[in-house]
């Protein structure tokens, strides 16, 4: 538990029930949450280790009333920490004593479909796979496809520019975002973009995708949605080394190929994953590609084809291409379930730094040596096609110590990401989890700048603000 | 007026920094290629990206390559095409439409959010756009984003730097993810579509699964008639199935189709790309809309009720090039009633600069959205030195 909080602000705390008194008066009552058992449920997030208790939770139904709630936060000087789904791993919605929860949850509706021209307008608190299946029918999907697609909000990947598997050929939020409806602080309601491409002046979406709930409340959304594919179907690539599955990346890719999906596991996430999905993965391998490839059944085994003779020179142990809808589903649930399937036989804190490719072989054998230095396991899945790693640093919660050895496991992992060319989070975000680990990657005018740029829509530090910028050193406007 | 030629960042950084001390207002420029594009604004000084060049990372197998912002569009794209990539939106080259001749620059790629065709399916300048270093308004030297392509971390100022034309910062080096350029490229082109039953077209071939990037239309003019024009790439088996599959499903929009390939092709989509698909003279007005694509054709009905305007379509309708005459407005009035009522935004990329001075060049903002252009602008470049005005009055 080294993360701190800050120093609750007494008045507000004192001042609750006043502030209950007005917030009720915004809101129906099924929408304010006051009693201690109920907050309990947001207390916390994706990032478990760590819970404050709210000063009261607000789930409004419409923007109108988000309006309010934030209108009256704002001159009553109270804190608002945003919330989709709660399934940040890095702390984005963990609240704290002195603020409120604003959880857009109840805003789950789709509000008008597009398909001739490619959009959907839907309210923020719909799940990511929840405008997938509105739009399946007629043979449609929402791109980015997070592992936490079935419960995590639009609002939330917004707020993180979530990512995906499927990202190396589709792009990540930001890159499927068309327009937001975003409440400001003081309650003004601000539309960006709409259903056409580019913003006239600043690319104020661009700003606010992955701003973690800092620059506004987002209740609404356009995204684009695409024509599936005809059919898609993954292979598996086992490997002796490391090294081998490295090169075959870069060799794919060399050749001109983007795979839709490009995914490594190492031997330790390959044997966690296997006994929970039971997917066919090889075991006795040590580092396994999974390759997806899409369209016609004829493009597929074209494309899968050229991809066994790119990865010939580097002999594979084990080449298996999906023979039908039930395996590709197997290999992907194997995939998708890395992170619950680890939670079964350990705790586990999940890093998300990006590296450059090239650094692949390096950085693996230096987060080996990183774990067992802290006496530590360590399980790797990650997105080769874009160097996005998702080291596991297994623990023992029990065993006293083990949790702090884990955190500082994952720092110098972070570190080595930063060091070697990289970033500290591709997708998840910084949350309160890489906080004070900014300053490895930004220096004092790097940091100041977008800390004037946040200062822009909330001069006070109320929205999320225990997020993201170090503690020390806060800049307003 | 003195012309700043920095030699490196550094030197960049004490120019702009001496500019904001003494108030000194700067214009921002590469080669001066665009010089004519933007509100036309007063300045002190001009500071020049031209001394910063060369290509300072390149690592194909990774994707990425880093240029210092005044190397040369076209040293850009050689060194890429010698490794079989490219930049995927595919920059427009503006010099045809304004009549210059320098080389453009990779900085006002990157500064003015330049794409072309492809940005329906691989996205603008600005989702390539993985990391920038500039020197803001008070001379600081500043990085956001990096050279890997997922990258969360902290607010995305990469986005705020594409397209804000040089009115937050001087970018000093600019890094883009790219992709492998495909084998083959071939254009199914439907002849004598009506604006919407193009439209039509080109959605139905957009929502399809055959992975069309790039789709536009050009009305019949003269003696020449109308052509739909869809652009599929890929592996050779996979183009010649799809040019297939999407012949049969467009055919109930009848007329004849063929399929044109290599440099006749490349040819027509660098025309689309150029916009010098508009021909009818350099003496008249231009304009770029983004709209929602199937508003495409009810746009140009609009307009064309008030204007003597030639257009033609690319983004499968939702970005409509418009040329008018230099009268009046150019205009402006009725396109920007069109953009009120149907969505999107209209900019005026070629007039004369009193006209350019008497309206609005870029899309007026909503005065909350203004408020937050203006924080945003002093966040960067307190005392307002660079390129002032030259998107908006007063930013």
């Amino acid at each position: 538990m080294t993360i701190a909080f800050p120093r609750p602000d007494e008045a507000v705390l004192a001042r609750r029930n006043e502030i209950i008194g007005g917030l009720a008066r915004l809101v129906a009552s099924e929408a304010l949450i006051i009693s201690e058992d109920e907050r309990r449920a947001f207390e916390t997030d994706g990032l478990t280790a760590y819970r404050q208790m709210p000063l009261a939770v607000v789930l409004p139904s419409t923007t109108q009333e988000v309006s309010a709630v934030m209108k009256f936060c704002h001159e009553q000087g109270v804190k608002v920490v945003p919330r989709g789904a709660g399934t940040s791993l890095c702390g984005g919605a963990i609240p704290q004593p002195d603020a409120i929860v604003l959880g857009v949850a109840k805003m789950n509706r789709v509000l008008d479909i597009d398909f001739e021209g490619r959009t959907a307008r839907v309210q923020a608190g719909i799940t990511n796979l929840g405008i997938s299946q509105a739009v399946a029918h007629e043979g449609f999907f929402y791109a980015p496809d997070p592992s936490s697609q079935l419960a995590c909000t639009i609002a939330g990947n917004i707020a993180m520019n979530s990512g995906g598997a499927h990202c190396l050929k589709y792009g990540v939020t930001t890159n499927n975002l068309l327009g937001v409806t975003m409440v400001m602080l003081d309650g003004a309601v601000v539309k960006v973009g709409g259903e056409h491409l580019d913003s006239p002046g600043y690319d104020l979406l661009g700003l606010i995708c992955g701003s973690e709930g800092q620059l506004g409340v987002v209740t609404e959304a356009v995204v684009r949605i695409l024509r599936a594919a005809e059919g898609a179907r993954p292979a598996l690539l086992g490997f002796e080394k490391a090294e081998d599955a490295g090169a075959c990346v870069a060799a794919i890719i060399g050749a001109g190929i983007i795979p839709v999906a490009l995914e490594y596991m190492d031997k330790p996430a390959i044997q966690i994953c296997e006994a929970f999905a039971h997917a066919g993965y090889p075991l006795d391998v040590e580092a396994m590609l999974i390759v997806e490839v899409e369209g016609s059944d004829q493009e597929i085994e074209d494309m899968l084809r050229r991809i066994v003779a790119i990865a010939e020179p580097f002999k594979p142990k084990t080449m298996k291409v999906s023979q039908s809808e039930a395996e590709s589903a197997a290999i992907w649930k194997g995939r998708k379930s890395a992170f619950g399937a680890t939670g079964r036989v350990a705790d586990y804190i999940c890093m998300d730094g990006t590296i450059p490719t090239g650094q692949l072989p390096y950085v693996l054998k230096r987060i080996d040596e990183i774990a067992k230095s802290y006496g530590l396991g360590v399980a790797n899945v990650f997105h080769a096609g874009d160097g996005n790693l998702h080291p596991l640093v297994m623990f023992n919660t029990n065993v006293p110590g083990e949790m702090e050895k884990a955190e500082k496991a994952g720092e110098d992992i972070l570190r080595l990401c930063v060091e070697v060319g990289g970033c500290l989070t591709g997708e998840h975000g910084v949350g309160i989890e890489k906080r004070d680990l900014m300053t490895c990657q930004f220096n004092e005018v790097d940091l100041a700048q977008q800390m004037r740029v946040r200062g822009v829509f909330d001069p006070r530090w109320l929205l999320n603000p225990a997020k993201v910028f170090p503690l020390e050193g806060r800049l307003a406007a | 007026m003195t012309t700043h030629l920095p030699r490196d960042e550094q030197d960049a950084s004490t120019i702009v920094r001496d500019a904001s001390e003494k108030g000194i207002l700067l214009n921002l420029s590469g080669q001066n290629t665009k010089a004519e594009m933007g509100r036309p604004n007063q300045t002190d000084a001009s500071i020049s990206s031209s001394g910063l060049t060369g290509i300072t990372l390149y690592e194909p197998a990774e994707m990425v390559i880093s240029a210092r912002s005044g190397t040369p569009v076209s040293e850009v794209i050689r060194t890429l095409a010698e490794k079989g990539q490219e930049l995927p939106f595919e920059p427009m080259d503006y010099r045809p439409l304004l009549g210059t001749r320098a080389e453009p620059t990779i900085g006002a790629v990157a500064a003015m959010n330049i794409s072309g065709p492809r940005r329906i399916a691989a996205g603008a300048a600005r989702d390539s756009l993985i990391g920038v270093r500039f020197v803001n308004g008070r001379g600081e030297v500043v990085k956001s984003g990096g050279r890997v392509m997922k990258n969360v971390t902290g607010l995305d100022l990469v986005k705020l730097m594409a397209g804000s034309w040089g009115t937050l910062g001087f970018l000093t080096e600019v890094t883009f993810k790219v992709l492998p350029k495909q084998e083959r490229m071939a254009t199914l082109v439907l002849r004598g579509l009506k604006d919407d039953r193009a439209v039509e077209a080109l959605s139905q071939a957009l929502g399809s699964p055959y992975d069309v990037t790039g789709a536009a239309h050009i009305p019949a003019r003269d003696r020449q008639g109308a052509s739909t024009l869809i652009r599929l790439e890929g592996f050779s088996v996979s183009v010649d199935y799809r040019l297939g599959e999407l012949r049969r499903l467009l055919k109930r929009f009848g007329g004849s189709t063929d399929i044109l390939e290599g440099r006749g092709a490349e040819a027509v989509w660098q025309s689309l790309r150029d916009a010098t698909v508009l021909t009818d003279g350099a003496d008249r007005a231009i304009w770029r809309v983004s709209t929602p694509p199937t508003k495409g054709p009810e746009f140009t009905k609009r307009i064309a009720q008030s204007l003597d305007a030639q257009w033609f379509y690319d983004w499968g309708g939702g970005l409509i090039w418009i040329s008018t005459p230099v009268d009046g407005d150019a205009g402006a009035s009725a396109l920007r009633e069109a953009t009120q009522t149907l969505g999107g935004h209209a900019t005026l990329v070629r007039a004369p600069a009193e006209i350019r001075s008497a309206v609005d060049v870029f899309e007026p903002q909503s005065e909350r959205l203004m408020t937050l252009t203006r924080g945003i602008k002093a966040s960067f470049d307190p005392a307002g030195i660079l390129n002032p005005g030259r998107m908006y009055a007063g930013v």
